[in-house]
């Protein structure tokens, strides 16, 4: 792009006399004017030895990447071990040249260093486990500054708790009660078309009732609910990492665990089972709309029907599993933000680390209830 | 590269105002190739309002600004990004990439605008990062590893990375402890020197003012208020301006500079 053909021309040719080799340069040595020279240089016949005379008296134009270029190639030269001498540069030009000469430092910088497989695979695993050990040394920190706010309940923040409960439980009704509602369609449709085939019709009930009951409301609540709330705890206390925040509310002697992490952990502990109460009110509502109009049962013989297919046990279910799911998802979202270090990407970084996380959790916690469930036979 | 009475930047009649309030009302000023220009001034006076019309991340209402003859005004992006190709900008507080490590953010403007090799990339980072006088070992580190000062220098050397014409300088000085601000002083005199740099910097750094700048111009009540050597301004009769070197700090610094002279 912007090697364009106007672009000022470098040059630099190797004339061979009869004791020395003379490098005669011309042009403009800048940016503008150096990258094709670059290679140009590098497959120059240089004599194997003798002496090397660099002409400069042709440079109209040096700038400090040129003198660079320079300095390299006749410290290359010198290694291959020719005499260089210089001449015909202007005082300005000498004068860069010898800036450069006295700032260069041996070697060029140092690139990151490279791992291998093995060692890759190693640190991967080792940060894994310490991430783990951390989380559960923060979940520990968490029950005790809860254990100790139950002994002094004049220490807990009654405030930031309602705040939290409005941003997480009542700011996130209707993103909720519309996918709960369209979840619930969703299923009685796709049911309706085999229930139809065998004339069990009412048994939409059954499926719509269990389902959205017992795993679809909470599951899905919760997942919402990571990607709503979890990834602002993490961008929240992040941020205020970053901008040092944490440390001076340590020096004001407030501790950060009381004053964000509790409060968010108690709130979403109300909210979440409360929104999945209402997801479950609503994801009923969009299977029996469906029974009505698509298998023509009657939102009273639905009603019926699903007081005698539902247990409340199973109500009980995907209740209970709300409030583990969201210790969860607060854990998790406080965690990776006290984990943000240093800088802006770090923020971004750990937000995106806490919703695939706790997303992650969550959905493997309801498999483990299932599985324990069965066992119950509940 | 000749003609030492070539203004780099004109600035004429320029009015800004946000809403109500009038940041500038008919401003003038002229940078000449070669020198060491600052702007100073009480906060809140629009110096860094100035700054940012010049480099055009703001619009003023209505007047000139001309950089490098150009008008900055309406320029289409070609001429946009060759202008930016010709000024380094250092800002307040550094604004270096975070995600990048000080080398990466010292190569990335010669990644940008040149075809040169990655190999020569970085040597040429290398070279800008002992030019400001960061040790070798801090081209590997991240902008939140630095000190402070460190942070400043390697801003320093990403604003000279392309060897700019022009280098406009916000605040160096600012949040340094008074070594490395000087050592700062002395590094921008250095780097003028030898790479044959106009600068304009905003300061309100009273040694800088005095020590390094070759023509002030004091900004107040949307006006340019006094424009001229620190002499010329020791001896204006305006209040503000005598406020400013007449002001307790401002006499140290005097008397500091005229006894070393």
């Amino acid at each position: 792009m912007s090697a364009s053909t106007l672009a000022p021309k470098a040059e630099a040719n190797l004339e061979k006399a009869h004791e020395a080799a003379v490098m005669r340069c011309s042009g403009v040595w800048t940016l503008q004017g150096i990258p094709l020279l670059e290679r140009h240089i590098a497959q120059l016949a240089w004599p194997a030895s003798g002496a090397v005379i660099f002409d400069g008296a042709a440079v109209t134009a040096l700038d400090s990447a040129g003198a660079w270029l320079i300095f390299r190639t006749l410290r290359q030269l010198e290694r291959m071990g020719l005499s260089v001498t210089i001449r015909g540069l202007c005082p300005e030009h000498q004068a860069l040249l010898q800036l450069i000469q006295t700032h260069a430092s041996g070697e060029s910088a140092p690139g990151l260093p490279r791992n291998s497989f093995l060692n890759q695979l190693g640190r991967n695993v080792w940060r894994h486990l310490d991430e783990f050990n951390g989380l559960l040394a923060f979940l520990g920190e968490i029950a005790v500054a809860m254990l100790r706010s139950l002994a002094h309940p004049s220490l807990i923040r009654w405030r930031a708790i309602l705040y939290n409960l409005q941003i997480a439980g009542f700011n996130a009704l209707p993103i909720v009660g519309l996918l709960a509602f369209l979840i619930g369609v969703v299923v009685a449709y796709q049911g309706s078309i085999q229930l139809v085939r065998y004339g069990a019709n009412i048994f939409v009930a059954d499926l719509v009732g269990l389902s959205i009951l017992r795993e679809m409301a909470p599951l899905l609540t919760a997942i919402i609910v990571a990607g709503r709330s979890g990834s602002a705890y993490a961008a929240q206390i992040g941020t205020m990492k970053v901008t040092e925040e944490i440390d001076a509310l340590h020096t004001i002697g407030v501790s950060p665990m009381e004053l964000l992490v509790l409060p968010k952990m108690l709130a979403l502990l109300v909210a979440l089972p409360l929104l999945t109460v209402y997801a479950d009110i609503l994801g009923v509502l969009g299977g029996m709309i469906v029974a009505q109009t698509q298998l023509n049962v009657s939102f009273s013989d639905f009603l019926d029907r699903f007081d005698d297919a539902v247990k409340v046990s199973s109500f009980l279910v995907g209740l209970g599993k709300a409030p583990v799911f969201a210790a969860i998802i607060a854990l998790v979202g406080c965690f990776q933000g006290f984990r943000v270090s240093g800088s802006a990407d770090s923020v971004g970084r750990q937000t995106t680390v806490s919703v695939v996380q706790s997303i992650f959790l969550v959905i493997v916690f309801d498999a483990v209830f299932s599985v324990i469930l069965s066992w119950l036979k509940i | 590269m000749n003609g030492a009475n070539e203004p780099i930047i004109e600035i004429r009649h320029l009015h800004t105002r946000f809403g109500n309030a009038v940041v500038h009302e008919d401003v003038n000023l002229i940078v000449q190739r070669g020198e060491i220009f600052a702007l100073a001034g009480s906060s809140g006076c629009g110096k860094s309002t100035l700054l940012r019309e010049i480099i055009q991340l703001q619009q003023p209402e209505s007047g000139s600004i001309k950089v490098f003859g150009c008008e900055v005004q309406g320029m289409g992006s070609d001429q946009a990004t060759i202008m930016r190709r010709r000024l380094g900008v250092m800002f307040e507080r550094g604004a270096l990439f975070s995600a990048l490590t000080v080398a990466e953010n010292v190569g990335m403007p010669l990644r940008e605008h040149t075809d040169l090799s990655g190999a020569l990339i970085d040597e040429i980072a290398a070279i800008k990062i002992a030019l400001v006088g960061l040790p070798e070992s801090a081209g590997a580190k991240f902008p939140a590893e630095l000190s402070g000062g460190m942070r400043k220098r390697a801003a320093l050397a990403r604003a000279i990375a392309l060897d700019p014409e022009l280098l406009i300088l916000d605040e160096p000085t600012a949040g340094l402890d008074p070594l490395s601000a000087s050592s700062l002083d002395e590094l921008v005199r250095h780097l003028k020197e030898l790479l044959g740099l106009t600068i304009l910097m905003i300061t309100h750094d009273l040694d800088l003012l005095w020590g390094v700048a070759d023509r002030v111009a004091i900004l107040g009540e949307g006006h340019v208020l006094g424009e001229g050597t620190m002499k010329e301004l020791s001896k204006s009769d305006h209040p503000m301006v005598r406020e400013y070197f007449y002001g307790p700090r401002g006499r140290a610094a005097w008397e500091q500079t005229w006894n070393r002279k």
